[in-house]
């Protein structure tokens, strides 16, 4: 009796003193693990959404609660004037996530470009999404009101030969990122005048 | 029979040195071996968790009940995996891309386990340390060396933190690369011959 006890309390003890080191290491590398995601992952994919920014965008960002997620939004100053942002959402592709990053001039709705940051898709099929240019150059100039589906659903977008499930959920994913920003849109133009 | 501090920490190097002589560990040695720098990293990465694992479990060998060791070491290994996990994500970000999914399965490697239960379980403090810094040192030496076979011969270079980079074709301008070296069945051909050797040369 005497044992088991004993191994109970042991492990209650290990298991716990555990979960508090591991929150505080969580806690102490958070920021700098969501620098280094900016630089290497989401980075080049602003840079090339907000092709022509006088400023840098990854540094000119803000945070916006949206429901329970909090998101980030990049601020690209084109021409002088402070009217686009990118930002990314995630959807559910061929093998995993996807992670889309989606760029919207505020003043003409219009989505400036669309990139795929993250992904687990086929290589040489769906990975296409994010290696091959012309696909996601066939979002750039949509407005923000239009439908966004691949031409087999009746919409504008190419499918990826072989890989239209990848392009479907980039589509969708778009989709949603476009409702999002037509929710809070009022909030996106009241914060970017700061920039 | 007791051996000094200094033997405990040498025999990780030769004698006991975990992918050549007790055969443990080849998930990694197989996987990431690609280039000199995975290899090196993997290995740093394990002996981290092998050093952290083997002290604290030294330290509450008493304490454990023998009953649910092997629980308690797994939740203490598996703490130490998950401190470096994010470490790596926080300062060395392009290597822990690359080596992937290798780094949360150091918790399953059989050397981590190994020495807790065949050695910090059973010795103190100090010989524990030795013990684990040395199989650490070595297997990081042995993913290194296969890690630079693999890249020199599949790749013709040989790059270390990329500031370090030499390349085989400045030498030999004729070198053509063995491209599947640095695939899978490279990674087969490239440890057993290196086993050959180890064995070649005996004690």
């Amino acid at each position: 009796m005497n044992d088991m006890i004993k191994m109970v309390v042991v492990l209650t003890i290990l298991s716990s003193v555990s979960g508090g080191l591991l929150a505080s290491v969580h806690d102490g590398t958070k920021a700098q693990i969501e620098n280094q995601q900016l630089k290497f992952v989401k980075g080049p994919a602003i840079k090339t959404i907000l092709k022509g920014s006088t400023n840098d965008p990854i540094t000119d960002r803000f945070k916006i609660q949206d429901g329970d997620v909090e998101r980030s939004f990049f601020v690209g100053k084109i021409d002088g004037k402070a009217n686009t942002i990118a930002f990314e959402s995630f959807g559910k592709g061929f093998g995993g996530d996807i992670g889309v990053m989606i760029g919207v001039n505020l003043d003409e709705d219009k989505l400036v470009g669309v990139s795929v940051t993250t992904h687990s898709e086929t290589p040489g099929l769906g990975a296409k999404a994010k290696e091959d240019p012309s696909f996601s150059a066939q979002f750039k100039s949509l407005s923000t009101n239009d439908s966004i589906k691949v031409t087999n659903d009746g919409g504008s977008i190419n499918a990826i030969s072989g890989a239209t499930i990848t392009s479907r959920a980039v589509c969708d994913t778009v989709g949603k990122s476009l409702e999002t920003y037509k929710k809070i849109k009022p909030q996106l133009a009241e914060q970017i005048k700061a920039f | 029979m007791a051996k000094s501090i200094v033997q405990e920490f040498t025999k990780g190097l030769w004698q006991e040195i975990p992918p050549f002589r007790l055969v443990l560990g080849l998930c990694p040695t197989l996987g990431v071996t690609t280039s000199v720098e995975n290899g090196l990293g993997m290995g740093l990465a394990t002996t981290f968790v092998l050093a952290g694992s083997n002290i604290l479990i030294s330290l509450l060998r008493n304490i454990i009940p023998a009953k649910v060791r092997i629980a308690c070491f797994i939740i203490i290994i598996a703490t130490f995996v998950i401190i470096v996990e994010h470490l790596m994500q926080a300062y060395t970000y392009q290597l822990f891309q690359t080596l992937g999914v290798f780094i949360p399965l150091i918790v399953v490697n059989c050397i981590v386990l190994g020495r807790a239960e065949a050695f910090a379980s059973k010795n103190g403090i100090l010989p524990s340390t030795a013990d684990g810094l040395g199989i650490g040192v070595g297997y990081t030496l042995s993913l290194g060396a296969l890690g630079a076979v693999r890249e020199i011969l599949g790749n013709g270079t040989l790059t270390i933190w990329g500031d370090l980079g030499f390349n085989l074709a400045s030498v030999f301008p004729s070198f053509q690369p063995f491209t599947f070296m640095v695939q899978a069945p490279g990674a087969f051909i490239g440890l057993g011959l290196m086993l050959c050797a180890i064995n070649a040369i005996g004690d």
